[in-house]
């Protein structure tokens, strides 16, 4: 089998020399000028990047408004958990702009829009479960005007008993779905009679999407008694299908186009849903188009986040640091209804291992309620919180056998071929992880700077260092089977322009512009000449929600098959009329060659279509291979892992708990990149989201269960500061993914988040220092100053017992 | 006189605007009287950029010269228009072809969802407006107002840090000496006033002029930056009936120097007034760069910070450590204050009805003074501090070493107004500054505040955090004399 990477070759010599592809070289900004044909494999821009800047990208809000348009705002529960007594809406019927009042009552079809289990009402059904709950619906002559009036409701409520701690619902078994359990082996037994075991616990925050473009659609009524929906949604396709059921009417008689958000992240997954449907059930009433635009600080209340976990191990390992045996729980705080809480569990419970072979293993999974937002999709869906146990694991351990944390977890990375099956029993095949870390140890030169870092921290009285390398293997495919599916279709028209659609949604992450490559790629034409605008209902149907890193892979694929297709028919044509044979015909530089004969791409198009070719086609994918027995919590459930490593430095103020990331270097494996610049731009931006979600970016709800960070000027997500000075992104080179994936590229958008736990752990490094790295200080996350400090004076009390006792 | 129309450029276009409501925000005209959509809400409070425009106005410094200011439109009142020309990013563009700031952002990747693209754009254009080779310390200041949730930065420094020697020739400079000379005009009309939906806002041209709009309409609201103002109409849906506005108010947008003293126009804009500072108390600079971000420091004012009183201003601390003075005028008279008497309980004041700050003076350094500043927030940039301490210590040197003469410790959010800690000051007085010396201040420190707990830092944060300060003042003053200085903050480790 030959190695994926040859690591010495790519160790040794300069990143340059090796064509690497790095955020620092200027390859990037130079690939894209040389105009590609095809594209696959070139530094593309975005296809909207010239309307980014202009400010002519055009978003729901932006859309110039239908005559007699409306606005929408809701009526919110003041109470985390209530009966709903009356509610007197006169007050908000007769104030000034008004249009329509609805409440449940007023829907004619389903009331509950839960996407996967019932659970979600689309406005409030007797009774409240979490402070911002929508209880009723108002469309008025302006945003303002609706604003204004939700405020005026009279509402009576019966107080009921809340749960608003993980500890409470855990003693109550107040759960949204059934605990779930994955094991290999006799993990008991494992850690009872490994040389040494320990225990441990942590807090994992939950994250505010944080999407610049806050949650928005447009309603708008058609001729059939159907709706029209704009929206920013990651998921047109469940949007169609709640609307209808709201509706009662039939799937075919609503249409959903999204044509960009302005982010999702997750946060627009199942979430973008409700207020569309809102918003269709006031245009149904008032038979005028409604927008409903969430206001900022409404859409921090009232949408849900990446869950809070609680999470704690016990685990035996041996004289070398490696785990014999682990006990791992998780409980996820998952708000107050199902959503999409059974499947996120369960990936925090696949991922509790990330990169690490756990040998006998039991991993439980708890889905508690909590009366709070229901909390929802987050980039890496649960694999980040689930990732956060087994490394504070590799801390621990280290801290106990006084280690690096590199060797303890380097010794426990899966192997090649033996010691290389997952707890849910998936064979780990292909894995590069040894290889991406010593490489990446070589390129950030971390063995001198470990040493450097002893030696600053042994003459700086405030200011600690830190330094840490952390590894993920995240599992690439919706781990539920059926989602695994895409549609895609291509029209070539007479002038041999292109029209692509398919049925995944762009939201920034560059969809649009991989997909459009591989077509071009197909037909070896411009990627310019091929236009793609918004994902529609009526041109893919049935798709899934754009989401589990998959939008390429799935609509990549489909759209290849659906090019394909046509290409077939062309070359199938050229044989017929030109008499030659299918070897002849060839598409190359925009020209279809037919044996000695050279056409352009449009002229062959207009010779099709006289010809009476058919010159449009759909084309579909489904992912092979995939296969998970939840009754047995065993199977295949990934069709490939994501792989990558990186190595963040850390400073931090032992007086103030202030600190700052000076250097992070990444090396990622995205197989063949499709298009290395925006594989680059999602793996910076993962890494510095999810160093948000580990440092500044705290969820704080009061005793009453009401959000207190409910605006950006309470929640903090990384500013341009935060960034750290030295930012070397790099892709693992040469390495295609050996699964049959689109041109054998690697999904990009989630895997890359989980990197910034190698700046928590740095921080952990840093505190460590204090007591001269005898203790691995707890840290639950976010990793504020306040937490950092107060572990940084565990540390020295620590240091000061350990003295006192010495004397 | 005054006219009922505020006049202003919308790029080059002479643009009049009547009855509308002057509770309109900048951006909510844009989007839905000018139907100009490139302009996005992020936030609609000043928070993430994704509003930012560009204002240019005349440099009152320098005769004949544009100041090209990035500011957040969604917090600013329509009326603050007057006289200035607008610049959004729909006017970037010459024809096809995009403007350096654009430009470079996609030779860069710097754009993926898109939706913080035009912020991140007028802020870049604004900054290369005045420095077309800019630093990444300056990229960094000029840019920290902008959220961008999807690229993680690196590619946006990169675009803002490309120099951009094309400005020189953009469309806007094409047309500087139209845009000067049609602002020139703009200066001289009467009085700008505004009414809409029964709401009025009026715009003084000098200090009698507002003494006597205030005397006559007593409930005014006076707003000059209107970056905490605004937030009360967009957040709260609280509708003001009278808008005062200080920015025109000739007397109070000057900066001027005694031998003693700085005199800061209470409407003067931070990033007016803050190279000044910077000079004299170089922490202070530095402290206020992290007030807000560009955008709120180009409206944001001293008068503003210190009259809202609340309890979480930087300013007031730093003011009270300095032992400044305000001077209050109303309709003719005027008295001078301690800016630590202005504060009486949470957000209430010493200002009488039709009051206003006119000036704040801030005393010069002498010898032996110091004065140091932490800013303690959960990030770094544009955050709003859990703890502000501000320390100024005067040591003179006696037979027995130094001892301390002066000092004062200020701090803000320990207590429901910005205050000082008179038991640990007491401990400090007339002493010589040792480590044990420091631990019975951080001792006394307990006494003087019982701070609370919300959604910035718990109460045992917040004293912890103010009394390892004084620890950290006492380490830096040492160090400053010692000769291997030691490093002591992350916000400057690069």
């Amino acid at each position: 089998m030959r190695s994926l990477i040859n690591v010495e070759k790519f160790a040794v010599k300069k990143a340059d020399t090796l064509k690497v592809k790095t955020n620092t070289n200027k390859s990037l900004i130079d690939g894209q000028k040389n105009v590609g044909l095809g594209g696959v494999g070139r530094s593309k821009k975005h296809d909207s990047a010239d309307k980014h800047v202009a400010g002519e990208a055009i978003y729901v809000d932006d859309r110039p408004s239908l005559r007699g348009e409306l606005h929408a705002a809701v009526g919110q529960s003041a109470y985390a958990h209530a009966n709903i007594i009356s509610m007197d809406l006169s007050a908000v019927k007769a104030a000034t702009g008004v249009i329509s009042v609805i409440t449940v009552e007023d829907v004619p079809g389903h009331t509950d829009i839960g996407p996967v289990f019932p659970g979600d009402p689309v406005l409030a059904i007797g009774k409240v479960e979490f402070i911002g709950q929508p209880l009723f619906a108002v469309a008025a002559t302006s945003f303002d005007l609706a604003r204004r009036a939700v405020k005026l409701a009279k509402i009576d409520y019966e107080e009921l008993e809340a749960v608003l701690t993980v500890k409470d619902a855990l003693a109550k078994q107040n759960f949204v779905r059934p605990p779930f359990t994955m094991k290999r082996g006799d993990s008991d037994a494992a850690i009872n009679s490994a040389a040494h075991q320990l225990s441990g616990e942590i807090k994992v925050g939950g994250q505010e999407h944080f999407y610049l473009e806050g949650q928005v659609s447009t309603a708008e009524p058609t001729e059939d008694g159907g709706m029209n929906i704009f929206t920013s949604s990651q998921h047109p396709s469940e949007v169609q299908k709640l609307v209808a059921e709201v509706l009662a009417i039939p799937l075919n008689k609503v249409l959903v186009d999204m044509r960009r958000m302005g982010g999702g992240f997750g946060g627009k997954e199942t979430q973008a849903a409700q207020w569309a449907c809102i918003a269709a059930l006031l245009a149904n009433e008032t038979k005028r188009p409604v927008k409903f635009k969430l206001a900022r600080m409404d859409d921090m209340i009232m949408t849900g986040k990446r869950h809070p976990f609680e999470n704690n191990y016990t685990v035996g390992f041996d004289a070398q640091g490696q785990i014999k045996g682990i006990n791992i729980e998780v409980n996820g705080n998952c708000g107050y209804s199902p959503d999409l809480s059974d499947a996120i569990v369960d990936r925090a419970m696949f991922h509790s291992d990330n990169a690490y072979y756990l040998d006998q293993a039991t991993i439980t999974g708890n889905r508690c309620k909590l009366n709070t937002v229901s909390h929802t999709a987050y980039r890496g869906f649960g694999g980040p919180q689930g990732m956060m146990t087994i490394e504070m694991i590799m801390d621990d351990i280290a801290r106990h056998l006084g280690k690096d944390p590199l060797e303890i977890r380097k010794i426990n990375l899966y192997g090649k071929d033996d010691r290389n099956v997952t707890h849910y029993h998936q064979t780990v095949e292909h894995n590069n992880l040894s290889e991406i870390i010593e490489s990446l140890e070589t390129s950030s030169d971390y063995q001198a700077r470990r040493q450097a870092i002893t030696e600053f921290n042994a003459n700086s009285t405030i200011l600690k260092k830190g330094l840490s390398l952390t590894p993920v293997k995240f599992g690439i495919s919706f781990t539920v089977q059926h989602l695994n599916q895409a549609g895609a279709l291509v029209h070539i028209y007479t002038d041999g322009t292109i029209h692509l659609s398919h049925g995944g949604t762009e939201m920034g992450q560059g969809l649009n512009i991989k997909v459009a490559q591989i077509v071009a790629e197909e037909f070896q034409v411009d990627v310019d000449t091929i236009a793609i605008s918004s994902a529609r209902t009526d041109k893919v149907p049935n798709s899934s929600p754009t989401a589990a890193s998959s939008g390429t892979d799935l609509n990549g694929k489909a759209a290849q098959a659906a090019a394909k297709t046509i290409k077939q028919r062309l070359i199938d044509f050229a044989c017929e009329k030109y008499q030659v044979e299918a070897g002849q015909v060839h598409f190359e530089n925009s020209n279809v060659i037919v044996g000695e004969q050279s056409f352009s791409f449009a002229e062959f198009s207009q010779l099709a279509y006289m010809g009476r070719v058919s010159l449009s086609s759909t084309g579909f994918y489904k992912t092979p291979k995939i296969h998970f027995d939840r009754a047995t919590g065993k199977g295949r459930p990934f069709f490939y892992y994501a792989t990558g490593a990186a190595v963040s430095e850390v400073i931090i103020d032992t007086l103030t708990g202030e600190y700052k990331t000076l250097r992070t270097d990444i090396l990622q494996d995205v197989g063949h990149s499709i298009n290395p610049a925006i594989d680059i731009g999602q793996i910076e931006g993962a890494f510095i989201q999810g160093m948000g979600w580990l440092t500044t970016e705290e969820l704080v709800w009061n005793e009453q269960g009401r959000l207190l960070s409910n605006n950006p000027a309470t929640y903090k997500i990384p500013a341009i500061n935060d960034t750290p000075a030295d930012f070397r992104v790099a892709l693992v080179p040469d390495a295609p993914n050996r699964e049959h994936t689109i041109y054998n590229s690697k999904a990009v958008g989630e895997p890359p988040l989980m990197l910034a736990i190698s700046v928590w752990a740095a921080l952990k490094d840093a505190i460590s220092s204090i007591n001269d790295y005898k203790t691995s200080p707890a840290l639950d996350t976010p990793a504020t100053p306040e937490r950092v400090l107060f572990a940084v004076e565990a540390a020295k009390a620590s240091q000061a017992q350990a003295a006192a006792a010495a004397k | 006189m005054v006219e009922n129309t505020i006049k202003f450029l919308l790029n080059n276009k002479l643009v009049n605007i009547e009855n509308l409501d002057p509770n309109t925000t900048v951006l909510q005209y844009l989007r839905e009287e000018q139907f100009k959509s490139g302009t996005k809400e992020g936030c609609a409070s000043g928070d993430c950029g994704a509003c930012t425009v560009v204002l240019a106005e005349l440099d009152t410094e320098n005769s004949g010269q544009l100041k090209y200011k990035s500011i957040n439109s969604c917090i600013t009142f329509v009326g603050n228009l007057h006289g200035k020309q607008l610049i959004t990013v729909e006017d970037l563009k010459d024809g096809a072809k995009l403007h350096h700031a654009q430009q470079t952002l996609v030779d860069n990747h710097g754009s993926q969802c898109g939706f913080c693209t035009p912020g991140f754009v007028m802020s870049s254009f604004a900054l290369h407006k005045h420095n077309k080779t800019p630093n990444r310390a300056e990229v960094l200041a000029a840019l920290a107002g902008n959220l961008c949730r999807c690229t993680g930065y690196r590619s946006i420094i990169a675009a803002a840090m490309t120099s951009s020697e094309a400005v020189a020739e953009d469309s806007f400079a094409q047309h500087y000496q139209e845009t000067v000379a049609a602002l020139s005009e703009l200066e001289k009309l009467p009085t700008p006033a505004l009414t809409g939906n029964g709401h009025n806002f009026i715009a003084p041209k000098n200090i009698d002029e507002l003494a006597t709009a205030l005397t006559n309409e007593p409930n005014s609201t006076l707003v000059a930056g209107g970056t905490d103002l605004a937030l009360a109409v967009t957040q709260n849906l609280a509708i003001i009936d009278k808008l005062v506005y200080l920015g025109n108010v000739a007397e109070l947008t000057t900066i001027k120097e005694t031998d003693s003293e700085i005199i800061i126009g209470a409407a003067l804009p931070y990033s007016d007034f803050i190279d000044t500072l910077h000079h004299y108390y170089p922490e202070l600079g530095e402290m206020i760069e992290r007030i807000g971000a560009k955008q709120v420091r180009n409206t944001g004012t001293l008068g503003g910070n210190i009259g809202n009183a609340s309890p979480i201003g930087d300013m007031p601390p730093a003011l009270i450590a300095l032992g400044a003075t305000m001077t209050l005028h109303v309709n003719g008279q005027e008295r001078t204050i301690l800016v630590e008497d202005y504060f009486v309980d949470y957000k209430k004041t010493v200002l009488k009805t039709a009051e206003f700050i006119k000036s704040i003076q801030i005393p010069k350094p002498t010898a032996g003074q110091s004065l140091k500043i932490y800013k303690i927030s959960k990030r770094i940039d544009d955050d709003i501090s859990a703890v502000l301490a501000a320390f100024f210590i005067e040591q003179t040197p006696t037979e027995n070493g130094k001892k301390i003469t002066k000092v004062r410790l200020a701090f803000g959010g320990m207590a429901a107004i910005p205050k000082r800690a008179p038991a640990a000051e007491a401990v400090l007085l007339g002493k010589s500054l040792s480590k044990e010396l420091v631990a019975q201040a951080k001792a006394a420190l307990a006494s003087d505040f019982q701070p609370m707990s919300d959604v910035r830092a718990s109460d045992k944060y917040r004293m912890t955090v103010a009394q390892n300060l004084i620890e950290k003042c006492y380490l830096e003053l040492k160090s400053a004399n010692a000769r291997a200085v030691i490093a002591t903050r992350v916000v400057n480790y690069a």
